[in-house]
């Protein structure tokens, strides 16, 4: 037997509240990975056979819908997360040399998190503020117009 | 000039709560329109020629006209695609974080419009600010009666919830977004059977992008003519339209449909910055053709931007100036689109990871002459008809005007093997 994760009575109940909202239990699915992410930071295997088996589906068709959203994370994250946009309006505005001066700063590329679990940096889709590219998101914040000269002063400001 | 959907909007103070909307107007066309059958409600739509300001540009009214009103149907959905992800647009975001209460009053009376008891905005997660107004909002409108049951003392009854996304661009197809709400991978249905008849859980569904919900209330108050008087040629209303890239004023403003696009460029954004010329723009999108100097005095309506071979799309213009390289510009575009394909369709699956491949190894310096060929041959094979949803032929459109107007960037490449702006 493969030892089991559980999901936390709180948890439990923050699920069952959607479920009630919807007509069948497994339509919860998403909103059942981004709470247990919410608590948890990512969603292990464990935790993806615990969902799984709260919803009454297969694991495998749970994995299934949690890898294809981008921000289901499946791997372990950092406390902070760089999501910075990289689609065509930020790409005229030259978001590509504020990434390299991340990668410069933090020592990690898209993808990767830093060795002290500070933070995790990805590359995201449009975030919808073109008219003030280059923008970027952590963690909840949005922060436009970035400048390289802004980006010390926004880093120091996560733990 | 009227601009009736940001005329409540500012950003030099906190929007509107509900009895700052209230005091200015709002829920009037809520209480006029449950005085009006549904089936009039859908009629004065349908005459005012609102059309889809999502991207797609179908007539909204005649869009509701397709749901079963015979009351065979207890159960049916009206849902806002709030899901903006479409590169460099940036319009519904304004609309919702400027005046939350403009788009819940357009879904009550939509929903009204086709009896369903149940709604849903569908909102980006990346939308934060978005998201706390519209649940401010809704909880506002359910204390004063707009939402639940008997509404205003009708027998209307009307659930509204948010639903934030997880992040994928093809949850802004409406059949992809209705898997995604049952908690499903969001690859897109087959179709017929159309939303309107089978939708979320096999019921009738509307989806509306929110510009169109957000001009429902001012239809409503203000009538069919009303409305088709604001537009300047061939389609009616005002428009949100954006720029976004090189120009002096980058931004968004609400205006007559088909103002002219040196209009927009010119007086809205103050022309191109300082050391910056114009090479070409994609009117409404990532998923548009270019357009380019020839074509600064056409229209921004949807006739006459395909007239010229583009789309009205969202009308949210993304600038290509001379300073960037139009090969790295388009495979930005490409990279987009194969990271964001579902997968489902092999066209769309393995034709756009090698469309990004071949652009990458030329503005790398590594393209060969007959590259240009493959990447045309790909214009046809994910073109319309040819793949699942628009997702690919979309794709397609960038590179297949960017091919045309901008081919000897796509040459200087392969001759000089780097990218002239490297």
């Amino acid at each position: 037997m493969i030892a089991q994760e559980t999901l936390t009575p709180e948890e439990m109940a923050e699920i069952d509240h959607e479920i009630a909202l919807v007509p069948v239990r497994r339509a919860a699915a998403i909103e059942a990975l981004k709470i247990v992410q919410q608590h948890r930071g990512w969603i292990s295997d464990d935790s993806l056979q615990a969902i799984a088996g709260y919803l009454e589906i297969s694991p495998e068709e749970l994995d299934s819908v949690a890898t294809f959203y981008n921000l289901v994370f499946r791997r372990p994250v950092g406390r902070n997360i760089i999501l910075l946009c990289d689609s065509i309006s930020c790409y005229v505005m030259g978001y590509e040399k504020i990434y390299e001066q991340l990668r410069h700063r933090l020592g990690i590329a898209f993808g990767q998190t830093t060795p002290d679990g500070r933070f995790t940096l990805l590359p995201n889709a449009c975030l919808g503020t073109c008219d003030h590219a280059p923008a970027l998101m952590i963690n909840n914040e949005l922060f436009r117009d970035v400048t390289e000269k802004d980006l010390d002063e926004i880093l120091d400001r996560y733990h | 000039m009227e601009t009736p959907l940001t005329q409540h909007i500012s950003f030099d103070r906190p929007c509107y709560n509900l009895r700052d909307y209230e005091k200015n107007g709002g829920y009037q066309a809520l209480r006029k329109a449950l005085s009006l059958s549904p089936e009039n409600i859908t009629n004065i739509v349908q005459a005012s020629d609102l059309k889809g300001r999502g991207g797609a540009g179908f007539n909204t009214g005649m869009k509701w006209s397709f749901v079963p009103m015979n009351g065979h149907f207890p159960v049916k959905y009206l849902i806002a695609n709030a899901d903006e992800m479409e590169p460099g647009t940036f319009k519904d975001r304004m609309l919702m974080e400027g005046n939350p209460h403009q788009l819940i009053e357009g879904m009550i009376i939509s929903a009204f419009a086709i009896q369903a008891n149940i709604s849903y905005i569908f909102l980006r997660w990346a939308y934060k600010k978005a998201g706390r107004l519209l649940r401010h909002a809704i909880e506002e409108a359910y204390a004063a009666g707009y939402l639940g049951k008997n509404i205003l003392g009708t027998g209307y009854h009307l659930e509204m919830y948010l639903h934030t996304g997880v992040g994928r661009y093809i949850c802004g197809e409406e059949t992809a977004l209705l898997n995604a709400l049952e908690g499903k991978r969001a690859t897109p249905r087959a179709k017929p059977p159309f939303p309107q008849v089978s939708g979320l859980f096999g019921k009738p569904t509307i989806v509306n992008n929110v510009e169109t919900l957000c001009n429902i209330p001012h239809i409503i108050n203000n009538g069919p003519d009303w409305f088709k008087s604001l537009g300047k040629g061939n389609d009616a209303g005002t428009k949100i339209y954006g720029v976004s890239g090189r120009v002096k004023r980058p931004g968004l403003w609400e205006l007559p449909m088909g103002v002219s696009m040196r209009e927009l460029i010119e007086d809205c954004a103050g022309g191109m910055a300082n050391g910056y010329g114009f090479r070409g723009a994609l009117p409404g999108g990532a998923s548009t053709d270019f357009l380019v100097k020839e074509h600064l005095d056409i229209n921004l309506d949807y006739k006459s931007v395909a007239a010229a071979g583009s789309r009205l799309g969202t009308g949210t213009m993304i600038i290509l100036d001379d300073h960037t390289c139009p090969v790295g510009f388009v495979h930005n575009l490409e990279h987009f689109f194969a990271q964001e394909s579902c997968g489902w369709c092999t066209p769309c699956r393995e034709g756009l990871p090698w469309t990004e491949k071949i652009l990458l190894s030329i503005e790398r310096g590594e393209g060969r002459p007959e590259d240009l060929n493959l990447l045309e041959m790909h214009t046809r094979f994910l073109g319309p008809g040819n793949t699942f949803c628009a997702l690919a032929p979309g794709a397609m459109e960038p590179l297949q005007s960017a091919l045309k107007y901008f081919r000897e960037d796509f040459e200087k490449h392969i001759d000089q093997k780097k990218c002239p702006w490297r």
